[in-house]
């Protein structure tokens, strides 16, 4: 019989859903049981495992799948390893049972952006995918986070994953975003206050005024990219806003059972007096268009900062920087908007507002981040302004981020982005990552060079800016 | 899995933080089978020029065999969750590896492939570096049941998560191992899906495809 934890004693909301989900424990890991599994191409590892084991999918009901990693942007870039690798994550999911979005399937697109706008990502669930952005869902107040290929496996026989329970981070902002900033900008200004170690080993739990006013795509970006903080998920508690969002979604609840979750999902609000193991506070007011300059999310700094002088000359070389030069100016090569952080329709809302009229000098590549989001670009116009600029609007997937498609950016290219990792060598070898928010890319593309979005769009009389 | 006791062998130094997972395995490589191998990949674009040719500036190609104790600086295995970064290590010949702090998933896919993440406070990583760089060559020894670790003169030991140690020394498959709990785990699941009928996806609507 599983010892059970005081329910008495005030506690945040990832505690109630981690106690909700304890099935046992043993020698201080927990075995928790999980509610949503999501995979994708990368899933083959796992159901390698499987087959040689001899074992099904346990909840084939809770599993879905969806082809994102290796899905080319264009046709003219897909190869052999892209084909193979999206028919073998069509086949396993055929041979085990699993609802899979395939190639072609209206409800296909980058695994953080499709499930939520099915309705399956919801308040007060455990959430798993192999994909570390699987942080991303904490935004509907689930208990989401990042495995491995035997975890996946583990999970896909299962229906189960050992914690050891992690402590909990509560990150409050207060105030309110400035006019130009963005929820990207926020959450790298709080990796450049902390580090992307700042909160390794940790649940975030996010509060705050400037927390709450923040729209659902927005509270996704921010939990995205909370795992660039060490963390190993981040969530943002129901509210109204997370209910309205869900209601009427493809596969959220209806009925009775939808008017019994709501009752269970305002429950899970942190209760007063909930003590929490680390806890940091910051003015949304203080956040300022953020850019990186090196080799790692942390390596950032507002737009019109210069490349620090104690920076690691490594770093430097690497990047083709030196201390002292001013961010605004760096010219790119190329520029990306798409991504699990950046690819929903308001990101591309935006972008385009500062896009609409003027025309790229570089390369831009916009890949929405699903086929929703690309049907519903193509409606309201905002795809139209990307052709119409002279960027190629590209098929849903994830692109430049990982650069597992096809899709490169070529040595020693400098590359505006809106993915959420600059590391060396991602998005191709030699690579030169600049992480920034879409209306930032956009500027950038206009000019040709990182610039100060804020001024750009002044100078054009953009929609893009509130 | 094989059960681990002890580990001795040859100690190499990463003086870098943050080593990320990307660092480690080149998202290029990650189409291949786990039975193809990994360990040619391994630090890929760290080892190797674009042209293919051993890079000078890279620490550990100085190593005449692969080293069996990797020691390097925190947040090692940051980044990407990508599971073929241990397989990597593992085939490049690391059994064990010594750092300050590891990247959170980095840090379990480790262990659930039997590849020992040590975690020392920086001090003692930097006695370790400087006995291996005073005497090149020294061997590290770690002995699991004890938690104790030795490198030259040097002899300290380390925490490790109970279970982790247990199915490590047992070389006990964790899945073996959980599905013992069987009639926990479906007692639990019927109790939690039947009172919460919500959790379960609304399935088959107009247009939507069910599983085959």
């Amino acid at each position: 019989m599983s010892e059970k934890v005081d329910v008495t004693e005030p506690r945040g909301t990832v505690a109630k859903i981690r106690e909700a989900h304890r099935i046992l424990s043993q020698d201080g890991s927990d075995l928790l049981y999980i509610d949503r599994h999501f995979l994708h191409e990368g899933s083959h590892h796992a159901f390698d495992r499987l087959r040689e084991a001899g074992r099904s999918v346990r909840q084939p009901k809770l599993t879905f799948g969806v082809a994102d990693h290796y899905v080319p942007t264009s046709p003219d870039r897909a190869t052999e390893v892209t084909a193979k690798m999206i028919k073998r994550l069509d086949r396993n999911a055929r041979d085990f049972g699993i609802d899979s979005f395939g190639i072609g399937d209206p409800r296909r697109g980058i695994v953080h952006v499709a499930m939520p706008e099915q309705g399956l990502s919801l308040p007060g669930t455990t959430i798993v995918c192999g994909d570390s952005h699987t942080a991303t869902h904490g935004a509907f107040g689930a208990f989401a986070f990042g495995i491995g290929a035997s975890e996946v496996a583990h999970v896909l026989a299962t229906q189960t994953l050992w914690q050891t329970p992690t402590p909990i981070m509560r990150i409050n902002v207060t105030g309110q975003l400035p006019a130009g900033t963005t929820a990207k900008d926020l959450a790298m200004t709080i990796i450049w206050r902390i580090g992307t170690d700042g909160a390794t080993g940790h649940a975030v739990e996010y509060d705050g005024g400037a927390i709450t006013a923040l729209s659902m795509e927005e509270r996704m970006t921010l939990c995205n990219m909370t795992i660039e903080m060490g963390a190993r998920s981040g969530l943002i508690p129901p509210d109204d806003t997370t209910i309205d969002w869900l209601k009427g979604r493809p596969m959220a609840p209806q009925g009775a059972a939808w008017d019994t979750a709501v009752t269970e999902w305002r429950a899970l609000r942190p209760d007063p007096g909930a003590v929490y193991d680390r806890e940091l506070t910051l003015d949304a007011g203080e956040v300022a268009p953020m850019v990186t300059w090196g080799t790692s999310p942390e390596q950032v700094a507002p737009v019109n900062a210069t490349v620090p002088a104690g920076a690691d000359p490594d770093e430097l070389s690497y990047m083709g920087l030196t201390p002292g030069v001013p961010l605004t100016g760096i010219p790119i090569d190329r520029a990306f908007i798409g991504s699990c952080t950046n690819g929903r329709l308001s990101d591309l809302r935006a972008a385009a507002g500062i896009l609409e009229g003027r025309h790229v000098a570089v390369p831009l590549l916009v890949s929405p981040g699903s086929e929703d989001v690309a049907q519903q670009a193509e409606a309201e116009g905002i795809a139209d302004i990307f052709r119409a600029a002279g960027a190629e609007w590209g098929a849903s997937g994830c692109s430049l981020c990982v650069s597992m498609n096809g899709d490169l950016v070529a040595p020693g290219e400098r590359c505006a982005s809106t993915s959420n990792r600059n590391f060396r060598g991602r998005q191709g070898p030699g690579a030169r990552t600049h992480l920034m928010s879409p209306q930032m890319v956009a500027a950038a593309s206009i000019t040709g060079q990182i610039n100060d979005v804020r001024i750009i769009a002044q100078q054009t009389n953009a929609k893009g800016m509130s | 899995m094989k059960p681990i006791q002890t580990i001795n062998g040859p100690a190499a130094i990463l003086d870098r933080a943050n080593v990320d997972t990307d660092q480690i395995i080149p998202a290029r490589f990650m189409s291949r089978a786990r039975a193809e191998g990994y360990g040619s990949q391994c630090f890929y674009d760290l080892r190797f020029n674009q042209d293919g040719k051993p890079r000078s500036d890279w620490q550990l190609n100085t190593l005449t065999e692969g080293p069996v104790v990797l020691v390097t600086d925190e947040n090692f295995g940051c980044g990407s969750s990508r599971e073929a970064a241990v397989y990597a290590l593992m085939d490049f010949g690391i059994e064990v590896l010594i750092a300050p702090s590891f990247g959170d998933i980095f840090r379990t896919n480790a262990g659930k492939n039997g590849l020992l993440p040590i975690v020392l406070p920086k001090h003692s990583v930097q006695e370790i570096k400087d006995i291996l760089r005073s005497a090149p060559g020294t061997e590290i020894s770690v002995d699991l049941p004890s938690q104790r670790l030795c490198a030259g003169e040097m002899d300290t030991t380390f925490e490790i998560d109970t279970r982790l140690k247990y199915r490590l020394e047992c070389g006990l498959d964790e899945l073996s191992a959980t599905l013992q709990q069987e009639n926990r785990i479906a007692a639990f699941e019927e109790e939690h899906l039947v009172s919460s009928t919500w959790r379960i996806p609304t399935k088959n609507k107009e247009g939507q495809k069910g599983p085959p």
